[in-house]
C-alpha cells in the first residue's frame, strides 16, 4: 500500500487542480459571468469587464476578494455592476486600502473603522476628500524620486479615488437621480427631438441638460464600451457611453449597445434578473456577430481569470518544497516522488497560464516585469525537472519549489499596479526582439538563480543538518557547475542580442545603460565562477558560495537597476520593493558567511571532512570580494 | 629565461589575473551604474570606461581611486592574448574555448575602436524642410562666414577647443587673425545693466550683454551654452571684440576690406553630400490612450550628384543606413511638426557582430561537449538502477 501512496497523493492534487479549471458559475439568479465576458476597450486593449473588475480591485485594495459590510461575499463582477449602476451601494464597500498612519490621520480615520484595519469605503473618505486633493496637489509639485512616503501614499490614494470615480462614470452618471428614467424620457423624445438642444422650450431644456450630463460622462468615463459600428473605416475608436448618447442627441438614433447597457443597468438597479439576463444575452449575441474573434478571446480571458493558474501553482510549489525537504529526513523514495509529481503538475499549470497569456496578447512570454517574474520562475523549474530526472535526490525539487514560489509571489505584488497585459511602448513594440533578447535574458536569470539556490541548499543542508554527505555534496557541486555553464551561455547570448537590438534602434551596440551593465555583471560573474572552477581555485563549497553571490547580482540587475530611475530601461520603476531587495541581498550575504564557517562547525562537517582535504574556502572569499 | 622575466610571464598568463580583472571590472561597472544617477550616462562613460584612472573628488582634490576601463580592459586583453600564445595547442576539445576567447579579444578591440571612432550627430528637420547637415550633440564651433557672394557662403569653422586654449588663430582663408579672449564652456546671457562694469566686447551686440559663467551640465536633456569673447585683428589693427554664444540666435554681421562677413558660435555641423526632406511624420498611439505605438518619418533622400532620389521610411527599430552613416528616429514633436534623427558614424559597427557570433559559437561548442558527456555518463547508472517516477511518465 505504501508504495502507491505518493501516486495516490499526486492524483489527488491533480483532481484538485482540475477542480479549479471548471467553468465559472453564477452566484445567484443574475448572469454576472456572462456580463463579465463582455468586451470593452481600456488602455488600448480590448478586454472583458471581468478583467477590469479584478485589476481595479487589485489596484485599489491589493486583492480581488471583497466582503460587504454585512459579511456577504461580493464577486468582482457584482462589485463592478454596483460601481456602474448602483454607486450608492458601491460607495459603502470597503475597497480603498490605506495603511500610512499620516494619511489615515489626514482623513480623520482610525484603523478600527476599517475592514481588516486597513480597508475603507468611499463613503468614509468623502468628508475629507477635498483635503486629500489639496495634499495630492502639493505632492504633485515635488519631483517623483524626491517624494516622501507620505506624499507617495497620498498620491496613490488620490489616483485610486480618480480611477474609482472614472469607473463610475463609464455607463451612468453617478449622483444623477433616476438616471435610467431620464434616459428613457430622452429616448422617447428622441427621433423628433434630435438637435433640440439648440432650440428653446421644455424639450430643449431636457436635451440641453442631457447633453451636459453625457459630456461629463464622456470626459470622465474609464471604459470605452461602444464598439465602432461594423464596416466603419479602420482606425475608428471605441467610444464611451457618454459620447454615444451625445451622438444620439444629434442624430436621433440610439446606439444599440448603449441602449442595451442602459437596460442591463436598469434591471440591476431594480432587481429584475430576467430583464438583466435578457439584456446580457442580447449584448453577447450582438458582439459575437460583430467581432467573433474578440469574443472568443474575452471568453478565454475570463476562464483564465477565474482559474488563477499562477495562484494554484504558488500553493503547489510550497507543497513540493515541503515534500522535498521532509524527504531528506524521512522516506526519501516516496516523498521524493511526491515532490517531483507535484512539481510537474505545477509546471504544466504555469506553462498553460503563460501560453494563455501569450495567445491573448499575441506576444512572446515576457513583455514586462510581471511576466518576467513568472517566466524566470518557469525557466528555473523546467531546469530543475530535468536535473531531478537525472539525480532523483529531491535537491532540484526543493530549489524549484523555492524559486517557483518566490517568483510567483513577486509577480503577485507586481500585478498590483493594474492590468498586467499592457500595450508595448513604441521601441518595445517588436515581437522579434521580445522573443529573442528578452526571453534569453530571462532564461539566463533563471539559470543563475537556480545555481544560487542550489548553493543555498548546499550551505543550508551542510551547516544546519547532518544530511550532506560526500556523495551528495559532490552531486550538488556538479549541478551548480552545470547550471552555471547554462547560465553563462544564455546570459551572454541574451546580452549580445540586446546589443544588436540597441544597435538597430539607438545606433550603438553598447551604451553602458544601467540595465545593460546589470546583464554584463551577470555574464562576468558566471565567467568568474567558471574560471575559478576550471583553474581549480575552488571546490564544491567555494562554488556554492560564489553561486549564492550570483543571486545578489541577478536580483540587482533584474530589479535593482530599475530602482535607480535612470537609463533607457527604467520603465519598470517601483520603490516599495526596495527594502525587500536589500533584505534579500543581506540574507544571501549571510548564507555566504555561513558557508565560510570552518567545516568542523558544520553539522555535516564530520561526513564531509575527509573529502575536503584541500582548504578551499579562504581563496574563494578573497576572490568574491567579501 | 631569466627569473624575473619568467615571473612576469607567469603573472600575465595566469588564470588568477583573469579572475581578479573580471572582479575589478565588475566593481568598476557597478560603481559606474550607481554614479549615473549623479552624472548622466555620457560623463560616466568618460570618467569610468574611457579613462585610465578613475579619480574621486574630495573638495578641490582629485584622488586616484580605481583603475579605469582602459587599464582593466587593456590588461584583460594582454592576459587573454598572452595566455593564448603561451598555452595554445589546437585540440578539438578546446575548440569552443578558443573560439569564445578569440571572440572576446575582438569584442574588446571593437569597443576600443567604437570609443575612438564613433561620432554622434542629430538632424532636425521641420515638415517640408530640406536639410543637408547634421549637428553635434555636444560640440560647438566658431564660424566666420563670408557672405559677399549671394550665390554661396564661404564658411571657416574653428572648434571651441582652440578657443579654450586662447592662442591667436590664423587661417589662410581669413584676412584677419582671431584672438580668443575669454571662454565659458557654459553660461547664461543677460542684458547688461546701465551701471554694470564695462563689457570686454566692443563690437556687435556684445556690449549690451553680460555673460555669467555656469557649471558644465552633463544631463542628457540639457545643453551647455558656451560663450566666448574673440577679438578680430586685421592688418590695420583691431576690428573689435565680439561676444559670440550658442545662446544668440543670429550671426553678427560686420564688414572688412569691402567684404561682408558674419561671425557666430554655433553647434558643430557635419555637412552631408546629400539632403533629406521631411515629407511626413507620424506619431501613432494605441486607441483610446496616449501610449505611443510608433514614431515614423517619411523623408526624401537626394544626393548632390543626383544619382539617388528616393523616399525612405524611418521608424522605431528601423533605421536608414546610407553613406557610412545610420539615421535613427530619435525625437519628434508632432504639434510643431519637426522630427529629430540621430546620425551615427561608426566605421567599426560590424566588429561586435562578428565577435559575438564567434563567442556564441564557442560557448555552444564548449557546453555542448559538456552536456553530451554528462548525459552519456548519467545514462549508464540510471539504466542499471531504475527508479520509477510515475508522475513523470
Amino acid at each position: 500500500m505504501k508504495r502507491f501512496l505518493p501516486t495516490l497523493a499526486v492524483l489527488l492534487v491533480l483532481a484538485a487542480v482540475a477542480g479549479t479549471l471548471r467553468a465559472p458559475r453564477n452566484p445567484g439568479a443574475y448572469d454576472v459571468t456572462g456580463f463579465g465576458a463582455l468586451p470593452t476597450l481600456v488602455n488600448g486593449r480590448i478586454k472583458p469587464l471581468d478583467t477590469v473588475a479584478r485589476t481595479s480591485l487589485l489596484t485599489l485594495q491589493g486583492r480581488q476578494r471583497l466582503t460587504a459590510a454585512d459579511g456577504r461575499r461580493v464577486t468582482p463582477e457584482e462589485w463592478l455592476l454596483d460601481m456602474l449602476f448602483n454607486p450608492a451601494v458601491a460607495d459603502h464597500y470597503a475597497v480603498f486600502e490605506i495603511v500610512h498612519p499620516d494619511v489615515l490621520a489626514l482623513l480623520a480615520l482610525d484603523t478600527a473603522d476599517g475592514q481588516g484595519g486597513k480597508r475603507f469605503s468611499l463613503h468614509q473618505l468623502l468628508p475629507r476628500i477635498a483635503e486629500l486633493d489639496r495634499q495630492a496637489k502639493l505632492a504633485d509639485t515635488t519631483e517623483a524620486p524626491l517624494r516622501s512616503a507620505f506624499q507617495r501614499a497620498v498620491l496613490q490614494l488620490r489616483n485610486n479615488v480618480a480611477l474609482y470615480q472614472r469607473l463610475q462614470h463609464s455607463l451612468a452618471m453617478p449622483g444623477a437621480r433616476d438616471f435610467f428614467d431620464q434616459l428613457a424620457r430622452i429616448e422617447a423624445a428622441l427621433p423628433a427631438g434630435a438637435g433640440a438642444a439648440h432650440g428653446t422650450g421644455p424639450q430643449a431644456n431636457l436635451m440641453l441638460e442631457a447633453s451636459r450630463m453625457f459630456g461629463v460622462m464622456d470626459a470622465y468615463g474609464y471604459l470605452h464600451t461602444i464598439a465602432p459600428p461594423p464596416g466603419s473605416p479602420e482606425g475608428t475608436d471605441w467610444q464611451t457611453a457618454g459620447a454615444a448618447w451625445n451622438a444620439a442627441l444629434s442624430s436621433g438614433r440610439v446606439d444599440p449597445t448603449a441602449a442595451a447597457y442602459a437596460a442591463i443597468g436598469r434591471a440591476w438597479q431594480l432587481h429584475q434578473p430576467e430583464d438583466f439576463n435578457r439584456g446580457v444575452q442580447q449584448l453577447r449575441e450582438n458582439f459575437a456577430a460583430a467581432m467573433p474573434a474578440e469574443m472568443r478571446k474575452t471568453g478565454v480571458e475570463v476562464r483564465f481569470n477565474v482559474a488563477q493558474p499562477f495562484y494554484t501553482s504558488t500553493m503547489l510549489y510550497v507543497l513540493a518544497f515541503l515534500a522535498g525537504v521532509v524527504s531528506w529526513l524521512r522516506w526519501p523514495q516516496g516523498l521524493g516522488r511526491l515532490a517531483f509529481g507535484v512539481l510537474a503538475i505545477a509546471f504544466v499549470l504555469t506553462t498553460a497560464g503563460i501560453a494563455a497569456r501569450m495567445w491573448l496578447e499575441g506576444r512572446p512570454p515576457v513583455t514586462n516585469l510581471y511576466s518576467s517574474a513568472i517566466f524566470v520562475g518557469w525557466g528555473a523549474v523546467a531546469l530543475c525537472l530535468v536535473i531531478e530526472y537525472f539525480y532523483r535526490n529531491a535537491m532540484a525539487s526543493v530549489a524549484a519549489g523555492l524559486i517557483g514560489f518566490a517568483t510567483l509571489v513577486i509577480a503577485h505584488h507586481l500585478a498590483l499596479g493594474g492590468d498586467t497585459m499592457e500595450m508595448m511602448r513604441a521601441v518595445l513594440d517588436s515581437n522579434f526582439w521580445l522573443a529573442t533578447h528578452v526571453v534569453t535574458i530571462a532564461v539566463g536569470y533563471s539559470a543563475t538563480f537556480l545555481a544560487g539556490f542550489l548553493g543555498l541548499i548546499y550551505v543550508g543542508r551542510g551547516v544546519l543538518t547532518r544530511g550532506l554527505d560526500t556523495a551528495t555534496a559532490r552531486n550538488l557541486g556538479r549541478m551548480i557547475y552545470g547550471i552555471a555553464c547554462f547560465a553563462m551561455l544564455f546570459s551572454f547570448v541574451g546580452t549580445v542580442l540586446g546589443g544588436i537590438w540597441a544597435d538597430q534602434s539607438w545606433g550603438r551596440f553598447w551604451g553602458w545603460d544601467p540595465k545593460e551593465n546589470g546583464a554584463l555583471l551577470i555574464v562576468m560573474w558566471n565567467a568568474v565562477i567558471l574560471h575559478v572552477r576550471w583553474g581549480g581555485l575552488v571546490q564544491g563549497r567555494g562554488l556554492a558560495q560564489l553561486a549564492i553571490f550570483g543571486n545578489i547580482i541577478t536580483a540587482w540587475s533584474w530589479f535593482g537597476v530599475n530602482m535607480l530611475g535612470v537609463g533607457l530601461h527604467s520603465y519598470g520603476f517601483m520603490d516599495s520593493a526596495f527594502w525587500w531587495l536589500i533584505i534579500f541581498m543581506a540574507s544571501q550575504l549571510g548564507f555566504m558567511a555561513l558557508g565560510g564557517l570552518p567545516l568542523a562547525k558544520w553539522r555535516s562537517g564530520p561526513a564531509l571532512l575527509p573529502a575536503q582535504r584541500k582548504p578551499a574556502a579562504a581563496p574563494t572569499l578573497k576572490l568574491a570580494g567579501v | 629565461m631569466n627569473e624575473s622575466l619568467r615571473s612576469l610571464r607567469d603573472f600575465f598568463v595566469s588564470l588568477k589575473l583573469t579572475v581578479a580583472l573580471l572582479v575589478f571590472g565588475m566593481l568598476l561597472i557597478f560603481a559606474a551604474t550607481l554614479d549615473q544617477v549623479n552624472l548622466g550616462i555620457w560623463a560616466v562613460q568618460e570618467k569610468y570606461f574611457r579613462s585610465f584612472i578613475v579619480y574621486g573628488r574630495f573638495g578641490e582634490f582629485a584622488v586616484p581611486m580605481f583603475p579605469g576601463g582602459y587599464v582593466i580592459g587593456g590588461l584583460l586583453l594582454i592576459n587573454l592574448v598572452a595566455a593564448h600564445i603561451y598555452r595554445f595547442a589546437f585540440t578539438w576539445r578546446k575548440l569552443g574555448i578558443q573560439l569564445a576567447h578569440m571572440g572576446l579579444i575582438l569584442l574588446l578591440l571593437g569597443e576600443l575602436f567604437t570609443g575612438l571612432l564613433q561620432e554622434d550627430f542629430q538632424m532636425r528637420i521641420g515638415r517640408g524642410e530640406t536639410v543637408n547637415y547634421a549637428e553635434s550633440f555636444r560640440d560647438n564651433e566658431l564660424v566666420l562666414i563670408d557672405v559677399t557672394d549671394p550665390e554661396f557662403d564661404e564658411v571657416v569653422a574653428i572648434p571651441t577647443g582652440l578657443l579654450e586654449k586662447g592662442k591667436p588663430i590664423q587661417h589662410p582663408k581669413l584676412p584677419f587673425r582671431v584672438v580668443p579672449k575669454l571662454y565659458y564652456p557654459n553660461s547664461i546671457l543677460q542684458m547688461r545693466p546701465q551701471d554694470g562694469p564695462p563689457s570686454p566686447a566692443t563690437a556687435g551686440i556684445g556690449p549690451q550683454l553680460m555673460a555669467a559663467p555656469q557649471p558644465i551640465t552633463y544631463r542628457e536633456n540639457e545643453r551647455n551654452v558656451p560663450t566666448a569673447f574673440v577679438e578680430l585683428v586685421g592688418s590695420g589693427g583691431s576690428l573689435g571684440t565680439y561676444l559670440v554664444s550658442t545662446g544668440l540666435i543670429r550671426a553678427q554681421p560686420f564688414e572688412h576690406a569691402g567684404r561682408q562677413w558674419k561671425i557666430a558660435l554655433r553647434v558643430r555641423r557635419l555637412y552631408q553630400p546629400f539632403s533629406l526632406t521631411l515629407n511626413e511624420l507620424r506619431h501613432d498611439v494605441y486607441p483610446g490612450t496616449e501610449i505611443p505605438k510608433n514614431f515614423s518619418s517619411r523623408v526624401q533622400l537626394k544626393t548632390a550628384d543626383g544619382r539617388e532620389d528616393r523616399e525612405v521610411l524611418i521608424f522605431m527599430n528601423n533605421p536608414l543606413r546610407f553613406g557610412g552613416q545610420t539615421f535613427y528616429q530619435y525625437q519628434m514633436d508632432r504639434s510643431s511638426g519637426f522630427t529629430v534623427l540621430q546620425v551615427v558614424r561608426n566605421p567599426s559597427w560590424l566588429v561586435p557582430y562578428i565577435a559575438c557570433t564567434l563567442m556564441t559559437l564557442g560557448l555552444l561548442v564548449q557546453f555542448g561537449f559538456h552536456l553530451i558527456a554528462f548525459v552519456g555518463r548519467r545514462r549508464a547508472p540510471a539504466a542499471a538502477a531504475p527508479v520509477s517516477i510515475p508522475a513523470a511518465r
